[in-house]
């Protein structure tokens, strides 16, 4: 098997032995993204020297025996609205497409600290607005299964990245689902963890409220390495909460025996492609010969949640974005007075997806208008929350697939908004509820298309959605997670 | 034709002020909040904004706020939160302010002052934080029309709290009065520098006019751009009259902002009500809601210090002082603690009292300096004063002495041995300088001898002026009495 094919435990081993350097390892993984890249799309920015650089320094530390962390040394890919100093950081937005950020995201402080050398920065939705990296100002991303589909969005570009072998792993935002659904689509792991459990300090933020990075990798037990790295408390993001994080590797045991699932009926009633439906039941009848309880479920609030996302995230989002007004950074388009300048700037810099957005979240602020739409908005999610609150109460994590269908064509959604919203109607309501939500694979559709199954637990449940996945995964493949997959995906980027 | 009564108007004025806090760092970052630092010196990612960076709740920032509101009598919310207040504007680096909308941190307070010998009491409606904006330099007279503009962030979070007065205020007079209680209450709390010309303490009234008698508020005005206590009350005065006119003229009155002119002395249209801005406040998700528990409350009413009021009374009723004497050394904390720890060292109170006001504050003012940079020390002050009780020195020789303890900070005693300031008392040296002046004025002499006893003030005058201020007076009139009316 290809370097670039193996999981960061399986590099661990060779780079641990000796067999394997950092800087080998990052070579050929930009070997690769120079073969490929040109076709997928994945990344907006390749930081091809400050990589090997990194992978040198660490190469050297594990000479001295420094380099301990079990993703040292491990190239890692970072979505483009991870604020990196001294690397161009765009959000896949004109408004930025120069910006060099003076500073570090605490998340990418803590990959530095461990010398994992940064690949490069990956194409996204226009500041993570999208479900299919379609509104990215740069480039067209190709999943990397079947190169006239999209690869599922926001984090587009990090999902294709690892699955098409152009990192080990990587980082992404999930604001409503933008790792997880890319994640299906791709045929990879991707998980959004508990509200407050990885810092957002440094990520450019869409909605505040809902934003959470995460990591994307190729099984579970990867999952749990980037976990171990990211989650914990930063005293400079006061949403990060102070709890202490266990050691997330100690969750990776096959348990099924009176493993607790919920399905919700909501999602049951919910049009799904029969492909879909089939897989996660197939992975649900798995579990539950193996020893699991299958419980239905009800979450009445279910049904608003699309509704009060779109009002919260957009109402977030028109806040968020009006710092770019060609002020201070990014660009500035010049015009006779200052107002002109802004709208000027704000017209060229802006995509249509994000403007669209800027107008509702306005318009739902505005006097008159807060509380029919936010406020209103906000009262729902509070049941949303007691509605899974209550549900917990009787199963350990909930099972539902992570999109109703896997992933569509390119062009195919982008004229009808509201079409391209629904594909996020599985991963909203984790976000609204604040709770750790996890894809991972579970089959392919009739046109060999990767379908997602999406295990979602109470707040700070990482271990166990982790333990949930991890015995899903070892039981449907006892020799080595997904790399049916992987076979599968080389097929159509060599057709290619 | 009918006869036509004059209505009496009755002024209803509200004030909104703004106080910098004076903590060493930011609200919601780490910089510095240093005054006059280089433009932009003291910025950091989260103070200006910049992509991805959040805020942080500067601790010592809600506790001056909270300290504020107690010290104007205000409930302090247990439970409050952030809000973001959404405009463009070039120095808003994030295109909104962290402030807070509908849960203040304190509400329901009152100020009592003092006018024409009357207490009249002001409802405090709120006290909520907030942050500074940066600040604009324009090339011209504001941003539009201007070739170029500057922008200094060091300024941009700098905290800040916004106290809302209740419409209490009846008239112009009153509201500058009431605004120099409340920049004192400030300054003795310790919250702020309260300076209105650096822009530490800000304020904008509201201003409406109703019939005499009516409950019903008029239509008001919005009064911005007031820098001194002064324009305060002069743009007011203004903005009544100008209300008065408009009403008596049969004319009506429109919800409306105005900048006061101060170089033209006039109000002038900024925007009416329509053209207001929507601020499209929501909670700020940035930052989780602020919980204040009642154990901190009542730690920091701890350490509230004696207001300015109830220290005037004090003053009156301890040292038995004049109430005017009490007013003017309450006018900061350092001055009224410089005059407490005089009278601890010296025992008398009226005295430092007069010491005080007169030398040192007339030093004070010619220097330009703040109590807490001058380096006489209490226990100096009572050392001068006991030199003079003793007739070591004169009282005129005591202010000379004053003035160089008050540059150099030396002890009056050797000061006074340095230089050889040393009262004459001495009978046998004090007649022949006595005789002398005699003999050089016969003039004056004469009409001392006939009883003109002004007179003698100009000889002893003379006589001093002969020993270099030195003599002690009582002995040279003595003298003078005894060569000039046979004692």
């Amino acid at each position: 098997m290809a370097l670039y094919d193996l999981t960061a435990h399986e590099l661990r081993q060779q780079l641990d032995s000796g067999e394997l350097t950092s800087r080998e390892l990052t070579e050929a993984l930009l070997r690769r993204i120079e073969q490929l890249d040109g076709t997928l799309g994945a990344y907006i920015t390749v930081a091809a020297e400050e990589a090997l650089e990194q992978a040198r320094a660490y190469d050297e530390a594990r000479a001295k025996g420094e380099a301990t962390h079990p993703l040292g040394g491990i190239p890692v890919a970072l979505k483009d609205n991870l604020v990196t100093r001294g690397l161009r950081t765009t959000a896949a937005s004109r408004m930025l497409e120069n910006w060099v950020p003076p500073y570090d995201a605490t998340v990418v402080e803590r990959l530095r600290s461990v010398k994992a050398p940064v690949l490069g920065k990956t194409n996204m939705d226009e500041f993570a607005m999208g479900g299919s990296t379609e509104t990215s100002a740069f480039k067209v991303a190709r999943n990397p299964w079947d190169l006239e589909r999209v690869p599922g969005g926001s984090s587009g570009g990090s999902a294709i990245a690892v699955a098409a072998g152009l990192a080990v792993w990587a980082l992404g935002s999930d604001t409503g689902g933008s790792i997880r659904q890319p994640a299906a689509f791709c045929g990879v792991v991707g998980m959004k963890p508990t509200y407050g459990r990885v810092s957002r300090y440094g990520l450019i933020a869409f909605a505040s409220s809902l934003d959470q990075i995460g990591p994307f990798t190729r099984d579970v037990t990867d999952c749990a390495l980037a976990l171990n790295l990211i989650c914990g408390f930063d005293p400079r993001d006061s949403t990060s909460v102070n709890l202490e994080v266990p050691d997330f590797t100690k969750a990776l045991r096959v348990e099924p025996k009176g493993l607790r699932i919920g399905v919700p009926v909501e999602y049951l009633n919910q049009p799904v492609d029969p492909d879909v439906r089939a897989s996660v039941d197939r992975a649900l009848k798995l579990l539950e010969e193996n020893g699991a309880v299958i419980k239905e479920v009800s979450l009445p609030s279910l049904q608003y949640a699309l509704h009060v996302y779109y009002l919260i995230a957009s109402a977030e989002a028109s806040s968020n974005l009006a710092r770019f007004d060609g002020v201070r950074y990014g660009l500035r388009v010049p015009a006779a007075d200052v107002p002109r300048m802004m709208e000027e700037t704000r017209s060229k810099g802006f995509g249509p997806e994000v403007k669209r957005r800027i107008i509702l979240g306005t318009y739902v602020l505005s006097a008159g208008h807060y509380d029919a739409y936010y406020k209103k908005a906000s009262q729902v999610r509070t049941l949303m929350r007691r509605d899974f609150d209550q549900a917990f109460k009787e199963v350990d994590v909930l099972f539902a697939p992570t999109t109703s269908s896997t992933a569509f064509r390119l062009g195919e959604k982008t004229r009808d908004p509201l079409s391209m919203y629904m594909t996020d109607y599985f991963t909203i309501p984790v976000n609204l509820a604040g709770l750790p939500g996890l894809s991972l694979p579970c089959g392919v559709d009739k046109d060999g298309m990767p379908i997602g199954l999406q295990i979602i637990g109470p707040p700070f449940g990482e271990e166990q959605v982790l333990k949930a996945a991890y015995t899903y995964e070892q039981l449907a493949w006892p020799n080595g997670a997904g790399r049916q997959w992987r076979a599968g995906r080389e097929v159509a980027v060599d057709v290619r | 034709m009918s006869v036509e009564t004059k209505v009496e108007y009755e002024i209803v004025i509200g004030l909104e002020i703004h106080a910098e806090l004076s903590t060493e760092s930011k609200v919601f970052c780490g910089c510095r909040t240093t005054f006059g630092a280089d433009p932009n010196s003291l910025v950091c990612p989260v103070c200006l904004g910049l992509p991805g960076s959040l805020p942080v709740l500067n601790r010592k920032a809600v506790e001056y706020a909270i300290k504020a509101g107690l010290a104007l009598n205000c409930e302090i919310a247990r439970y409050s939160k952030f809000d973001r207040k959404q405009y463009f504007y070039p120095d808003l680096p994030k295109a909104y302010q962290i402030s807070q909308y509908d849960l203040p941190l304190c509400r329901n307070g009152w100020v009592e002052f003092e006018i024409n010998g009357e207490v009249r009491r002001v409802g405090i409606n709120r006290v909520h934080l907030e942050e500074e904006a940066g600040k604009s330099v324009h090339s011209g007279e504001r941003l539009l029309g201007s070739e170029y503009s500057l922008i200094d962030y060091n300024r941009g979070g700098i905290p800040l709290i916004e106290i809302v007065t209740e419409p209490d205020l009846r008239s112009p007079e009153e509201a500058r009065v009431f605004l120099e209680q409340l920049r004192q209450i400030l300054l003795f709390t310790g919250v702020s520098d309260v300076k209105m010309e650096e822009g530490s303490l800000r304020c904008d009234a509201n201003i409406s006019l109703r019939p005499k008698g009516s409950t019903k508020f008029g239509a008001k005005t919005e009064v911005k751009n007031l820098n001194s206590f002064r324009s305060v009350q002069r743009a007011l005065e203004y903005e009544a009259q100008r209300q008065r006119e408009v009403l008596e003229s049969g004319g009506t009155l429109y919800q409306e902002t105005r900048h006061w002119d101060e170089n033209r002395g006039v109000t002038v249209a900024m925007r009416s009500k329509e053209e207001a801005h929507d601020y499209r406040y929501f909670p700020e998700p940035d930052l989780v809601p602020l919980v204040v528990d009642e154990a901190w409350i009542e730690r920091l009413r701890a350490e509230l210090p004696e207001l300015p009021r109830a220290r005037q009374a004090r003053f009156v009723e301890q040292y038995g002082l004049p109430r005017y004497d009490a007013e003017v050394l309450t006018t900061s904390p350092q001055l009224a603690d410089f005059f407490e720890a005089c009278v601890a060292e010296y025992g008398q109170a009226k005295p430092v009292s007069n010491w005080i006001m007169g030398e040192f504050l007339r030093l004070l003012k010619a220097e330009g300096k703040a109590v807490e940079q001058v380096q006489v020390s209490p226990k100096g002050l009572a050392d001068l004063l006991r030199l003079i009780d003793q007739g070591v020195i004169n009282a005129n020789v005591g202010k000379e002495v004053f003035e160089e303890m008050f540059h150099t900070g030396k002890e009056p005693g050797a000061i006074v041995k340095e230089r050889g300031l040393e009262q004459i008392s001495d009978t046998a040296a004090l007649a022949a300088i006595v005789d002398q002046v005699i003999a050089a004025n016969p003039d004056a002499a004469d009409n001392v001898r006939n009883g003109e006893m002004k007179a003698i003030g100009f000889l002893i005058g003379q006589v001093m002026k002969q020993t270099g201020g030195k003599a002690n007076p009582k002995v040279v009139q003595a003298l003078l009495r005894e060569r000039l009316l046979g004692g």
